[in-house]
Parts: C-alpha cells; structure tokens; sequence
C-alpha cells in the first residue's frame, strides 16, 4: 500500500503555493462589503416579528395600528406571499417542499417555535420599525409542544402537522404523527453478520442541536421596481439558488431578479437559504423603497439553522481477528419544525468508511418545535461518525486491538460497495491513517488524567453545476469571473488554477464573484464543491481561451493551428525551426481587434466524478477530575484532498474544522426551558471555542489526486470535520474510562460520569 | 425626540454627528459615519467583531453609547493602514492567511493593536488570552495566532521601532 502521498506527477508553478489572495486587502482594510454594509437612498429599515410560543394556532394578526405609526412605510404577513404545492421536489437526499419552505419564511397557520416569523415592518429608521412591531397584535392560540426527538416520536405528542403521515412506511399509517419520514438501507444479510460475529458491542447515543455559529447575521437590501423588476444584495452561499428560492417563494420570474453576491462573513451551511431575502423583497414592493433586513444575534440563533440534535443506536458485531461482519445503525434526528433533516446522509455517511458485508442503516426524519435545522459542514455525516467512530472505538477496547490498526484492517477500498448500491471508487482512507500512525503524536506518552481519542469519517463531497467566464483583457491580464460564493478564500484558489493552466502569474490573473445577471448558474459554495466543480469550469475555459490563442498565433504566422502548442504562458511554433519567435499571452491579447476580437470564453459544467472526502483524526485532552472541564492538548488532522491548491487555506479549513468539532463535543447545545424557550440565544451562553481554549491544531494534508480534476481536486472544507467531534468523545472517554455517550460532554456531565462510574 | 449633537475624532479626523439617545457607537460609526469596517456580530459585547479604541483603550463599540463619545478620540479598523501601506498587522495577516471569511478580522487587527501597544512580545499563550474576546468561526486561531507573533517579531526590529 503507498505511503502518504503527495501528488508530485507533474512539474506546477503556481498550484501548491501560497499566494496572497487577491480578495485580501480589502478584507483587512475594512473596505469589503458584506450583507449589512449596502445603502441606497431611500433605504427603509425592515424589522421581522417573532413568535414568543413555540407552538400556537395564530388566530388573528391586527397590522392596523403598525400600519398607521408615521414611519412605517410597508407591514407584512404571510397573506403578502403566495401559498404552494404541498410536494416534495428534486434529488430525495436534498428534496425540497415549498409548502415548507414559505411557511418557515413566515408562518401561516401556526407558529412552530419560538423565533418563527410571524409579520414584518419596514419603516424610515430601526427604532420606528422596533416600535411598530409593538404594536403589531396576534391573537394566538397556545398549543402544547414538543422540543425533544424521543418525546415528538411518542403517540401522544402534541402534533406539529395534524395530517402528516409517514413516509417511507409500507402500508402507511393510519395515524398522523411528528415522524416525516422513515428510511433504511440494507448491504448483505444484517442477522447472518451477527450470527457469525464473536463479540457484539452496542451502544446508544445523543448529541444536542447546535449552530453553525457564522459571525455574520443574515442580512440583504432589497429593491423592488414599480415593473416588478428586483434587485437583491444577499449574504450567502449561493446567490443563484437564493435567486431560484426566493423567486419560487415570491411567485417571481426568475430573470426579474438579479442577486448580487456579497462578501459572505460564514456560512457552514447556515446561509444555503432565503430567510431575510423574500421579506426584504414584499416591504420594498409593497412600500416603493429599497429595503434592508439585518438580523440580531438572537434571531439567527432562535430562527436560522441549527444543525439537528440526534439518538442514535449503533451495533458491531466483530470477529476476533478484528473483522467487522456485520453493522446496524438507528439514527432519529430532530428536523426542526418543519421535515428534512440530514439524517439520509447520517444513514449513508455513518458506516461508510468500513468494508462490512452485512449493514443495516434506520433513520427517523421527526419535527418538534424548535426552528428548522439548516445545513452544518458535512450535514449529517459528523453526527452519526460520533456514535459509529465512539462504538468503534468500544470495540477496539474489547478486541485489544489499536485504534488505527482496527480501522485500518476494516477500511473501505475502491471496489468495497456502499450501504446505498454504489462502490467506493477511490483510494485516499488508509493513507490518513498510515500519516497518523507515523506522526509524533501518535506516540507522545499521556500522563494521569490525559486521554487519546482516535476517529474517521466519510464525506461525499460534492461535484454539479458551475459556470467561468475567462477574459483575456488588451493588456494580457486575465478576468476569471466564477458564480460560486466566496466564503474562504477560494477566489485564490481558482485564479491559481487559471494562472497554472494559462502559464501566467498569478498576479496577471483577477478573480472574481459575478452576479446572476453576469455569469451562468453556479451551485451552493457548499458541499466542498467549490475547488471541484467551479475549478472545472475555471480549467476548461481557459483551455478553450488557449485553443483560441492558438488559432490567433496561427494566424498571425500564417501556419495551421495544429502546428502550434501552448507552453508556459506562450504559443510556440510546433516546428521549432526557428521561424517564429514564440508569442506571449500579452502579446496576442495587444492583437485581439485584428485576430477576431475579444478573447472571452464562457464555460458550464455539471461535474461528476467526484473524489470522496476521507479523514482521521487524533485529539488528545486532559480532563480535571476536580471540575470535570476538559483541555484539549493534541489534535491532528489527516486528510485525503486530493491536491492542495492554496495549502494554507486547506490548512485552514481543517484547523477551523477542528475548532468546530470541539466546540460541538464540549460546549455547544441548544437548551430550552420548559416553557419552549431558548435559553441560550447568546454567544456568551451559547459557547463557541475561543483562543484561549484550543492548542495548535496540527495538519497533515494528504494528496491522493482526483482523476476527473484537472489538478486531482477533490474537496476539503467537510471531510475533515466529520471525525472531529468523535475523536474529542473518544479522548474524553478514554481519559476516565467511561464511555461519553450524551454531547455536549459539558463539565457538568463529565464530573457525572467520573463520580458516577455505573449510572 | 431630540436628537444629541457630539463631536469627537475617528481615525484622528475630526467628526460631528447627532445620534439617539440609544444609539450606540457601532450604530453611529455604521449608520451616522458610514464606516462599515466595523462589524456587528452580536450587540452583546461577546463577540468582539465591533472592536475599537476609545483613547487608547480596547472597546466592544457595541456596549458604548454615541453620546458618550463627546471629545472622545476613537480608532477603528479604516485607521490602521497609512495611505498605501498596511500595518504590520494587516500584511501578516494576509501572508499567513490568517483571514478566512475576514468578517471577525477587523475587530481582531484592533484588539491585536491593541496588544502589542501594551506588550510588544506576547508569549503565544498571552495572544490567545488577550483575543479570547473575539470570536472567529472560520480559523481555528491557529494562523491568526501565528500572524500577530509574526507582526509582533517585525515592529520590535529597530526599522519599526
């Protein structure tokens, strides 16, 4: 088997260094806009209400006494929008229902959680758009509700959609309930695999809701013309699918609505759909005025995401030897209060790093009145890793087996199938682990109290629909226009991939987010697509930018085109008889007027071929037996990319990665009263991990390349996340020798689990 | 109800401006200046993305009213590069990427400032200590550690002294 690989088959200038990126100064300037820093004149101020129930009937809204306030301009409600098919469309691991959708815009007949949006304002300042929301009256008929998923599972629960039947049940209920939906994936013979096994290890586990945590609010202006023209500044991951969703919601054409893209301040998932954007749009139509919506801290966290809290049973049956014959997963994850929560990546993700013959995967899609969950950074797949990599590492305790060699010995390799039909088509899994096994870390020695936590997982990534438009301007400088969201750095990343391919610095190459209106449809900045599929799109344009230079050189020496190659930035004549000097992109580009005009290529792609996203992880921590607080010492990270294109922003996805999987495994949970209420819709109670928590976080970036990219891209920003929050769980357990089967492990519950060594 | 009329300087410019009684300085350096640099990420004072100084002293804007400000000097991040050259800061951060959605990066380059005024050689332990008031979601810390120790080693050279 190789050893870790670093992609080195073919000689690159520009991919694999570190250039500063070209969106940089503006950045620590203080000059980037984002979602909240666009005026226009005229601009209104919009102000959203929201329900102080988590779940009641809304018998009346009263907007008279609002409407009449000196200031207000437009008031709003569900009535301003129009309703929708109740149908679930698209692909079923992301099928979208617009009935769903415009009601978590605004709701209509009940309200499904606190935060629900209920009415909207826009007046001439904050305080008049504050005050008018006062005095906004709702009659509201307050309904029992349901937060936790096992409770909104049982018969007697109160209701979220009195005629919701199950799906995926055959024949279907007779009775509605809170269970959406119900789905399993079967590999092999699950009761046979057992039958076979020597040992059975089983387990059951919880993990809370937590939010992605972006530092940025939603936010967006909007303006809207008399002629049902609209324009739209969003702060998103995708301004092309925020333009098909909120045309959808708003019974707007599409082409009436151009999204120009902000600079983005986070995203995790967080900002794939509208919230603001649809509200912002009906204040501005109804009042004549652009319009801006910003949202408070609370707001994001009592009505955007967060990512779904889950129960999970997970068992292995094992041979002596250290095979695992068989595996069965019960996944119940909480959706919100609306259906669809990632748990069909939770069923597929979880055991997909391993080579078992017999598997059975069971997910639970459950409402109950907390807000809809969004997206998180590999949604799903981190979740069901934490109770697959916590019972994994139970059963390498049982097998006296080590951590590493047990995955290693079980690993999925091109060829083994996938609980879904398909089959693993890369290698890159066992070369993340070699990487640890050789690290220092790896052997460091642990002292009293200190635990070592192993854990991988699995991530699609993701390939699809991207759009780049290379123009080669009269002075040899090159605009590469993309319609992928930058969250991160990757304008940087594609102009490289451009400069490689053309064989100009970077410097020479200006990288660009074009608006709906500038450039083709391009998919979420999600998915870790973007380096893959949009880096596709970047590469093939300028292919098709050299083919034309080519032709312009050809003519230009009166030679046929296919006597000309492309090299290092410059046509040469493939004769190489000295005729002809060679000519510079620069130097065609002063010829374009007489050699056929601009030179701009505009490239679509829907990408396939997508490499798989593989990690391991390693965490040390120390736990005080004293107060039950855990100190991260030691974390590394081993991650297949495939290439590294910028190195240090790769490294910066799996050091953020890691800092977010802490904080889920630590600190992070929603907490309701029992009232409904979040507690916690703060960053000083909600916790994220801050510098004085985290070590340095170590990183091995492993390059197994991706045949279907040209520079063997296959994706970054998900996989190394997925393994995080187990290899802490797994750290901590070891520490006090009692497995961390309930997240956050706060240290409340581990000074619990210490004391308490058999509760 | 009236509005206050104050004047005070930003970036050392001087500047008039009428606020609400409520109306904090964020609000007023966002809504009133136009200086967008400044970014809000909670209005609570936990998140630091809206950090400034008030003579000299470290502030989350957010928990300051603009009416307090009177003859106050304040700096904030559009203050930090002089004309065409960036502080040190500010070019460390870019060169170790220290800087992912960059919305945190304005309030962490005032709090890093901030820091080295005080201490010009932070142990890495007293950097991540001294910014444990700024949240960032994207980085993990590591780099934007590693950036201000880089600043810090580059003004202590005597060209910078």
């Amino acid at each position: 088997m190789p050893d870790t690989t670093h992609a080195q088959d073919r000689m690159l200038k520009i991919v694999g260094t570190r250039p500063i990126r070209p969106d940089g100064v503006p950045k620590v300037t203080g000059i980037a806009r984002y979602g909240a820093d666009f005026s226009l004149p005229g601009m209104l101020w919009g102000k959203i209400l929201r329900s102080p129930h988590p779940h009641a009937r809304i018998r009346s809204i009263d907007t008279s006494r609002a409407q009449a306030l000196p200031g207000v301009k437009a008031v709003m409600t569900a009535a301003d929008i129009p309703d929708q098919k109740h149908e679930y469309v698209g692909p079923e691991r992301t099928a979208v229902n617009f009935w769903h959708v415009t009601r978590n815009v605004m709701a209509r007949e009940k309200a499904l959680y606190e935060g629900h949006a209920i009415a909207a304002v826009a007046a001439v300042s904050k305080r008049i758009a504050e005050e008018a929301l006062r005095l906004i009256e709702v009659d509201y008929e307050v309904l029992p509700h349901v937060i936790d998923v096992e409770e909104a599972m049982k018969p007697a629960a109160p209701l979220l959609f009195e005629d919701m039947i199950t799906r995926g049940i055959e024949p279907p209920p007779a009775k509605p309930s809170n269970i959406s939906k119900r789905l399993e994936f079967k590999l092999g013979n699950i009761a046979a695999g057992f039958a076979d096994a020597d040992e059975i290890v089983e387990h059951t586990y919880r993990t809370a809701p937590v939010h992605q945590g972006y530092i940025e609010p939603q936010a967006c202006l909007a303006r809207v013309d008399a002629d049902g023209q609209a324009e739209l500044w969003a702060s998103s991951q995708g301004h092309f699918p925020i333009r098909t969703l909120t045309a959808k919601v708003l019974g707007m054409r599409v082409s009436d609505l151009r999204v120009y893209p902000t600079e983005i301040g986070g995203g995790f998932g967080g900002k794939n759909v509208p919230y603001v954007e649809p509200v912002a749009l009906v204040l501005s139509r109804k009042s004549g005025h652009p319009v801006k919506i910003v949202m408070s801290r609370e707001e994001v966290f009592k009505a955007c995401g967060p990512a779904p809290g889950a129960s999970m049973t997970i068992k292995l049956g094992l041979k002596k030897d250290g095979r695992i014959v068989a595996a069965d997963g019960l996944f119940k994850f909480q959706a919100g209060a609306f259906p669809t929560s990632p748990v069909m990546n939770a069923c597929m993700c979880g055991f997909a790093p391993y080579d078992i013959p017999n598997v059975r995967t069971t997910g639970y899609d459950v409402v109950c009145n907390r807000p809809k969950t969004a997206a998180y950074r590999a949604p799903g797949s981190p979740v069901s890793a934490y109770a697959v990599e916590s019972t994994m590492d139970m059963a390498a305790v049982k097998l006296g087996m080590d951590p590493l060699k047990f995955r290693l010995m079980n690993i999925a390799k091109p060829g083994t199938p996938t609980v879904w039909g398909t089959k693993h088509t890369h290698e890159g899994y066992a070369q993340t682990i070699q990487a640890l096994m050789k690290h220092p870390a790896c052997s460091t020695p642990l002292a009293k109290n200190q635990g070592r936590g192993i854990a991988s997982g699995y991530w699609f990534n993701n390939g699809g629909e991207s759009s780049a438009a290379i123009h080669v301007n009269e002075d040899g400088t090159v605009l590469v226009a993309t319609g992928s969201a930058d969250l991160s750095g990757t304008r940087a990343s594609l102009g490289m991939m451009a400069a490689e391919t053309l064989g100009v610095p970077f410097d020479q190459v200006r990288p660009i987010v074009a608006d709906t209106a500038s450039i083709g449809y391009g998919h979420l900045a999600a998915g870790s697509r973007t380096i893959f599929a949009t880096g596709i799109a970047v590469v093939d344009g300028c292919n098709k930018v050299i083919d034309d230079l080519k032709a312009r050189a050809a003519k230009m020496w009166n030679v046929s085109v296919d006597d000309v190659v492309w090299q290092d930035g410059h046509a040469m004549y493939a004769k190489s008889d000295g005729k002809f000097e060679p000519l510079s992109l620069k130097a065609i580009a002063a010829k374009r007027a007489t050699t056929g005009g601009p030179i701009v290529t505009e490239v679509s792609v829907n990408a396939g071929g997508v490499g798989p996203g593989f990690a391991t992880i390693l965490c040390d921590v120390e736990v005080d037996p004293e107060t039950g607080s855990v100190k991260v010492l030691r974390f590394v990270t081993a991650q297949d990319v495939g290439r590294a294109i910028h190195p240090a922003y790769v490294e910066g996805q799996m050091q953020g990665a890691a800092a977010q999987g802490i904080g889920w495994a630590l600190n992070e949970e929603y907490i309701y009263d029992d009232a409904g209420h979040l507690a916690n819709a703060g960053f000083l109670d909600y916790r994220i991990p801050v510098a004085s928590d985290l070590p340095r976080i170590d990183t091995v970036i492993v390059e197994v390349p991706n045949p279907s990219h040209p520079f063997g891209a296959k994706g970054v920003g998900e996989g190394c996340f997925v393994p995080s929050i187990a290899a802490v769980a797994n750290a901590v357990s070891n520490a006090i020798g009692r497995r961390m089967d309930d997240l956050p492990m706060s240290p409340p519950k581990v000074l619990r689990a210490i004391k308490n060594p058999n509760a | 109800m009236a509005r206050h009329h104050v004047r005070a300087r930003v970036n050392g410019d001087p500047v008039e401006f009428l606020c609400d009684t409520d109306q904090t300085l964020l609000d007023v350096l966002r809504d009133e200046l136009a200086l967008t640099g400044t970014k809000e990420g909670c209005s609570t004072g936990d998140c630091g993305a809206c950090s400034v100084t008030i003579d000299g002293r470290l502030t989350c804007s957010c928990l300051v009213l603009g009416v307090e400000l009177e003859g106050k000097s304040i700096e904030t991040v559009e203050g930090m590069a002089k004309g065409e050259t960036l502080h040190p800061l500010q070019r460390k951060f870019l060169e170790h990427a220290a800087l992912q959605c960059g919305y945190c990066t304005p309030g962490i380059l005032i709090a890093a400032r901030a820091l080295l005024e005080r201490n010009p050689d932070p142990s890495e332990t007293e950097v991540r200590f001294w910014l444990a008031g700024n949240l960032c979601r994207c980085t993990g810390y590591h780099k934007i550690v590693d950036a201000v120790l880089d600043a810090a080693r580059d003004m202590r050279r005597p060209a910078n002294a």
